[in-house]
């Protein structure tokens, strides 16, 4: 097993080295920006439940490039989770249907063997986690959870290893990082503990990042720091990030894009100034309209989405938002939309028949606001 | 282990937890077990002693009859007096800790690993190998366990021509054999939840083998409740093992066992109690002796755990 794995290493050649690492963070830029890194192709995955298939992701295609950010926001139950953990290929074997092509610089990921993903686990492709509080382990030091990655994919000698990770506790901010090598994650708050979990992602030096949550069980104000230690950390090692959320105020400064999901599908993906600035589908108006604002006068109500996720074992025939979307008209609960492109707008598609601007929405839009006043 | 319990730290550590974790970071570094917890570790470590020790104690051979002694109560050579035929009852009990605590602990040693290893697979892979290793768990569990060692010993190491040796392994095996299940559950049970966190997926994301997840991330959490159940087991062990010497088939005579002790010493209850007496007490506190600890160590590491 492990002559196969440092076989691996090699064939990858020098491409990965050493200073990759936090010691020195910055890597060539030489590398042309539009390459491709991640090109996602209609992946579908679906479990095998005892009501029957659950297609938690059912065709998603995107592309990522290096450096980037793709925001994927959702409702829970959206898929949004199990997407991620698709591309990396984590899900468990048993009772998963998998479909599509991953092409992680232009390779197949779901050709390789379990050991070729190992390779590639942790090294190109690292993932945080959503709860800090249980994505360490309780009974291991702080440091060998960081040490053991860099051990075991740059082959790095202990002395090194130790090194390099209190280097990259320096980096994520940790107070006394000597010290804290030597602790444990119960001694820790939970936003330090995001801090470690996010230096154990980084420590090899991923190309690519999927953050999954990173800040949902945090509060506010270290939600805040922690995303602005990823994008530091993202802008210094010129790192693709996918970053999953229900929350669109999280992504809307942070990513490059946004694709909103919605039953296990892509419903609108756009760059995000252009997303916020001409959104089409009625799914991310109604998530937009969620969010508190600070121009509202307070105690307003907000506005939350009326009933409740589609079952994914059998969800609606149509647009699977049709029975929760206030301009459903017949077409919708019929026939399913495709993606389409906007006009003029060459990186901005929806999944919608009467999109948000469109004349058949406005109407009913105004015919909501005359009962709402009436009433 | 060291005896410096109580000596405050000599250089001002800053803490910027709280205060109940700060202490738990405290306790791994010296054992805490409080006063009744180290009575009772006192207690084993002084059983051990005095049977590693017992050819330079100052006790008789445990096998010599002095049958002026005889099924008399304490004197002053013998301070637990003599037993049936005359043997000096102090060193039979203190010669019997050996047979008695290699059988306790030696079957679940035995359990420990086997059902350790069952339990940690079938917990962690679950699907098709959880499916053949629990049933067959299951299946040594549905069997009456004291009959299962019964028979076991029966067949393996009966006979007139068994050697004390080879009736010793067979009892450590076959003990060991009935403990596999015991610890093999809790061990699969605990594998289960321990798997599901979230630092087992994030371990296997950052490229760890299934083989170093499961001795690095799983076993360390599993470990506290395996020897807590562990501890128990080798006082249900040391038990019944004085069960099989009532049916001739524990530790063999000559060899003292507290088992056989007891078992020969029934016979005369109502001329000598002191035989079942003495011997019974030492046992009792034993077992005492090891569930306390292993309570001790599911509460430890339970606080532990919810202060997470």
């Amino acid at each position: 097993m492990s002559a196969n794995e440092q076989n691996f290493d090699g064939a990858k050649g020098d491409e990965v080295d050493v200073s990759s690492a936090a010691a020195e963070p910055s890597r060539s830029h030489g590398i042309p920006g539009a390459k491709t890194l991640l090109d996602v192709r209609d992946i579908r995955t679906h479990f095998r439940t005892p009501r029957g298939v659950l297609k938690a992701v059912d065709g998603v295609s995107f592309t990522l490039e290096r450096g980037r950010t793709l925001g994927v926001v959702g409702e829970s139950g959206s898929g949004k989770s199990v997407l991620s953990r698709s591309i990396m290929r984590l899900l468990p074997k048993s009772n998963t249907i998998h479909s599509g092509e991953v092409l992680f610089e232009g390779r197949d990921l779901s050709g390789l063997t379990e050991s070729e993903l190992r390779g590639l686990w942790g090294n190109e492709i690292s993932m945080i986690f959503q709860d800090p509080m249980t994505a360490l382990n309780p009974v291991m030091k702080i440091g060998p959870q960081i040490t053991e990655s860099l051990r075991l994919h740059l082959d790095m000698s202990k002395g090194e290893a130790r090194e390099t990770a209190v280097a990259l506790l320096r980096a994520v901010r940790i107070p006394e990082p000597e010290k804290r090598f030597n602790g444990y994650p119960h001694e820790m708050s939970g936003g330090m503990r995001q801090r470690i979990v996010i230096a154990v992602a980084l420590a090899c030096g991923p190309r690519l990042l999927f953050a999954d949550e990173p800040t949902t069980a945090l509060d506010v104000t270290v939600q805040a720091q922690i995303l602005d230690l990823l994008a530091e950390q993202q802008r210094e090692r010129y790192m693709a990030m996918v970053l999953v959320t229900h929350d669109l105020g999280v992504v809307a400064s942070r990513a490059d894009e946004i694709a909103v999901m919605y039953a296990g599908r892509i419903v609108e993906r756009a760059p995000t100034k252009e997303l916020f600035a001409n959104l089409k589908m009625p799914y991310t108006e109604s998530l937009l309209a969620a969010i508190p604002r600070l121009d509202q006068p307070s105690h307003s109500r907000l506005e939350a989405i009326g009933g409740r996720p589609p079952d994914l074992v059998n969800p609606p025939t149509g647009c699977p938002f049709s029975p929760r979307c206030p301009y459903a008209r017949e077409r919708c609960t019929q026939e399913t939309p495709q993606l389409v492109t906007v006009d003029g707008h060459d990186g901005h598609e929806f999944a919608c028949f009467y999109p948000v601007g469109s004349p058949e929405t406005e109407e009913r839009r105004v015919e909501i606001a005359t009962r709402k006043g009436a009433a | 282990m060291t005896t410096g319990t109580a000596t405050p730290p000599s250089a001002p550590t800053v803490r910027l937890d709280s205060a109940p974790s700060g202490s738990a970071a405290t306790k791994s570094k010296r054992l805490n077990l409080g006063v009744a917890g180290w009575l009772a570790a006192g207690w084993l470590g002084l059983l051990l002693i005095l049977a590693v020790l017992a050819p330079v104690l100052p006790i008789p051979d445990p096998n010599t009859s002095f049958a002026e002694i005889a099924r008399k109560g304490p004197s002053a050579g013998h301070l637990l007096g003599g037993d049936t035929i005359g043997r000096d009852l102090l060193s039979r009990i203190i010669y019997g800790t050996r047979a008695s605590f290699a059988v306790g602990f030696g079957s679940i040693a035995f359990g420990f690993i086997v059902g350790g290893i069952i339990g940690l697979m079938a917990g962690f892979f679950r699907g098709k190998v959880d499916g053949i290793l629990t049933p067959l768990m299951n299946i040594l569990l549905a069997i009456p366990q004291f009959i299962l060692a019964l028979s076991l010993v029966n067949v393996f190491a009966s006979g007139g021509e068994v050697t004390s040796a080879r009736r010793l392994v067979v009892l450590i095996v076959g003990l060991g054999v009935v403990s596999v299940p015991l610890l093999g559950r809790i061990t699969r049970a605990n594998t289960l939840a321990w798997s599901e966190r979230e630092f087992v997926l994030a371990a296997r994301a950052m490229g760890a083998k299934n083989w170093r997840i499961m001795l690095r991330d799983v076993l360390p959490n599993v470990l506290p409740s395996m020897i807590a159940i562990g501890l128990l087991g080798v006082g249900i062990a040391i038990v019944a093992e004085g069960g099989l010497a009532l049916f001739g088939v524990g530790v063999q005579s000559p060899t003292p066992s507290w088992g056989n002790i007891i078992s020969e010493g029934q016979s005369q209850m109502r001329n000598a109690p002191h035989i079942v007496v003495a011997t019974s007490v030492v046992l009792f506190l034993t077992v005492m002796a090891l569930n306390f600890l292993g309570d001790l160590i599911s509460q430890r590491f339970g606080v532990k755990e919810s202060a997470l």
